[in-house]
């Protein structure tokens, strides 16, 4: 069986959804006749026609309002973001109607934000950022961040079919890097949980989206050295699988934390507090994180990649945590 | 008072726009004593002044029709067959309210039944989500109209300019209130917007618009009755703007003293209540006996109402951390009113390419590209505002 990428994964999860329901619509800017600027949404205009892939003008917020709105009469909007650094533009509309509807006063708003985030293609600081914690810090939200192929398609589909606002950030570096053997059926991926992505009894190394890879390649590295890492795939933020992540701790005693968000409020300090409450006793050394530096994501190589964590540093790190 | 229409109101109908217009300003005073008397535990925000906005326009709508009404739009949620408990309950936080003391003032809806969409504070961004329960009825193959109400102040938002504008490439079935009360909190509408009538807005969308006089209830009425019409046969869009004014501060907190006396003035002669009022007497269409059981009837039923406020719990603590997410609480059901096959392969199938020049506005959803317009959307007047245009006269 071919290979699918990370990118067509993601198409197929819609055209799927969109065959099996026809509450699922698509909004969003150059989604239809162009079929997204990834091609994400490409063939579906054709498919299932100018009512069901709704191209808008440029207007985050209407995007986003209206999907809030047509998911008020029952149906299951996915709103594309063209890059996920956009969603700044519509803020209010995902924190403060679509996150507080159900508590507010009971009312679903079962919508998929959907779009291409992170760095690593020289975008620059508008084309490469990673805004997932501002949505983990608004109760009412899930946050789901795949790092496979498999998991980008099983999670949009879970996504789709959650009664709740869900955003989704797909990472572009993966889109054409990461690929794989698809199950022939349907099948979803839940959102909530993590998963073991290697196992390992030294420390485990926590990670998301684009940054498990070089985290696996680090794992590789050191168990030349003879360090087994257990690595973690938090695969979705909110709501967070705290139960993967302190069963591994108890085991290994020592966490490292790895993402490409930047390092003051990421999902790393979240997590290092969790497992301070929870297996403070358990830990056999300090919880340390590997993440970006507090800047916008810079757009020349050699800044960028001095930006971004890499295998090198991961492995690095892991190692000293190792020896502590 | 206007009633030129060729669809007059029967009198029946014009009795329980008494009705509702009486209750609006019956319950907000009972509001304001609630709230002198610490019962209200947040802040008060009345329609003084305005109530036959609310009242006229949602009056105006089908059963099957959506409002998301604005903080100073109770009369709209009664007329959608709310109930004054649940506006004192939501002001006075007992868990009996529609939010279960989660959230205050008008702020709660019902997606089922009477078809509202829960407001927040932030302004304009009603305006897109309302356009999207547009565009979703439209798609589920409903003939249903959606309404929001926005005041001068929330016309400058960017969420106003985004919605409108894609009401317009959708030609969504939407209706947008402007309520010109003249003051934006503090700021009157001159230091906001260089524009006599805020309608002249709708020009810039290519949506149709009018210009009601917001204090005569009939006018109102058959403004919004002429603007969901349109809306529903499949015309687009349409702003009406309403003139009137906010005849007490932003919020009970707010003296309003920076509002110029001789407007006070002004503006209590045109009060909708009272013109009302002499309209159905003038007009023969009641008696003092008929007015005297209307008023006893708002007055038991606020009474009623108000008891049973007083008497509701208020909440567990422990409901502040409930509902966070929808956990299968709630079944999520599209009401389809034609048939699905059309919507999925191989009917649903399109050329997915832009058409050529069609010469007409794309409507919601072919690839035809909107061609030039014969002449721009005219602006209609309804009731005597649109000659009398009354504006504010603050100073610079």
């Amino acid at each position: 069986m071919a290979e699918v990428t990370y990118l067509e994964a993601i198409r197929q999860a819609l055209d799927e959804e969109m065959a099996r329901d026809p509450s699922v619509v698509l909004i969003g800017e150059d989604i239809g006749v162009y079929g997204g600027a990834f091609k994400a949404t490409e063939g579906l205009l054709a498919r299932y026609g100018w009512e069901r892939v709704i191209d808008t003008p440029i207007s985050e917020t209407a995007i986003i309002g209206a999907a809030v709105g047509m998911s008020y009469l029952g149906l299951r909007p996915v709103a594309e973001m063209q890059f996920m650094d956009f969603i700044a533009c519509c803020f209010n509309q995902i924190t403060n109607i679509a996150a507080k509807s159900h508590y507010r006063w009971g009312a679903p708003a079962p919508i998929v934000v959907r779009g291409p985030s992170g760095g690593g293609v020289h975008g620059g600081p508008f084309h490469s950022a990673n805004p997932e914690m501002y949505f983990v810090h608004t109760p009412g939200l899930k946050v789901v961040c795949p790092a496979t192929a498999h998991d980008a398609k099983g999670l949009l589909k879970s996504a789709i079919r959650d009664n709740n606002p869900v955003l989704f950030f797909e990472h572009k570096f993966l889109y054409r890097r990461a690929k794989e053997e698809l199950p022939a059926g349907e099948y979803s991926v839940p959102i909530g949980r993590a998963a073991v992505r290697r196992e390992g009894r030294d420390l485990t190394i926590v990670s998301y989206a684009a940054m498990m890879h070089p985290s696996l390649d680090a794992a590789g590295e050191l168990a030349k050295e003879g360090i087994e890492c257990e690595v973690i795939d938090l695969r979705t933020l909110l709501p967070l699988d705290r139960e993967t992540i302190l069963a591994s701790v108890r085991k290994t005693n020592k966490l490292l934390v790895v993402h490409e968000d930047t390092r003051t409020g990421g999902i790393a300090g979240e997590i290092a507090a969790v497992v301070c409450e929870e297996a403070f006793g358990d830990l056999d050394g300090p919880i340390v994180r590997v993440t970006s530096p507090d800047t916008p994501v810079p757009y020349s190589p050699p800044l960028e990649e001095h930006y971004l964590p890499n295998a090198a540093g991961i492995a690095e790190a892991a190692r000293r945590l190792a020896h502590y | 008072m206007t009633e030129t229409s060729e669809i007059a109101l029967k009198r029946e109908q014009q009795l329980e726009l008494y009705y509702y217009l009486r209750l609006n300003r019956s319950l907000e005073e009972q509001l304001a004593r609630l709230f002198r008397q610490n019962q209200v535990v947040g802040g008060l925000f009345l329609s003084l002044g305005q109530e036959a906005i609310s009242v006229g326009t949602a009056y105006a709508l089908g059963p099957g029709d959506w409002i998301a009404p604005m903080i100073r739009n109770i009369g709209a949620l009664l007329v959608r067959g709310y109930k004054p408990r649940d506006i004192l309950t939501q002001y006075m936080a007992r868990y009996t309210s529609p939010t279960q003391g989660k959230d205050t003032t008008s702020h709660f809806g019902d997606l089922h039944v009477r078809h509202v969409v829960s407001p927040i504070s932030m302004l304009g961004d009603l305006i897109p989500v309302m356009v999207g329960v547009a565009m979703g009825a439209r798609y589920l193959g409903q003939r249903n109209v959606a309404m929001t109400w926005i005041g001068d102040g929330g016309t400058s938002t960017g969420a106003f300019h985004e919605g409108l504008n894609l009401a317009a490439a959708q030609k969504a079935p939407f209706v947008l209130v402007v309520e010109n009360n003249q003051w934006a909190y503090s700021t009157p509408v001159a230091r906001q917007v260089p524009l006599v009538d805020l309608a002249d807005r709708a020009r810039a969308y290519g949506i149709a618009s009018s210009v009601v006089d917001g204090n005569d209830v009939l006018a109102v009425y058959h403004a919004a009755k002429e603007a969901v019409e349109h809306a529903r046969r499949g015309d687009g869009p349409f702003l009406i703007e309403a003139k009137t004014m906010r005849m007490s501060g932003h919020a009970q907190h707010d003296a309003a003293e920076y509002v110029p006396k001789e407007m006070l003035e002004l503006w209590k002669a045109r009060d909708p209540l009272t013109r009302f009022e002499q309209h159905l007497t003038g007009g023969g269409l009641w008696d003092a006996r008929t007015k005297k059981a209307l008023d006893a009837r708002v007055e038991r039923e606020i009474a009623e109402d108000l008891a049973f406020a007083e008497s509701s719990p208020f909440p567990q603590p422990e409901v502040a951390e409930q509902g966070i997410y929808c956990e299968g609480c709630h079944e999520i059901a599209p009401v389809w009113q034609r048939p699905t096959e059309e919507l999925l392969p191989p009917k649903s199938g399109v050329r997915a390419e832009w058409a050529a020049f069609a010469g007409k506005p794309a409507a919601g959803g072919n690839g035809a590209l909107p061609g030039r317009r014969e002449s721009a959307p005219k602006r209609k007047s309804a009731g005597r505002a649109a000659r009398t245009k009354p504006r504010p006269k603050a100073g610079r």
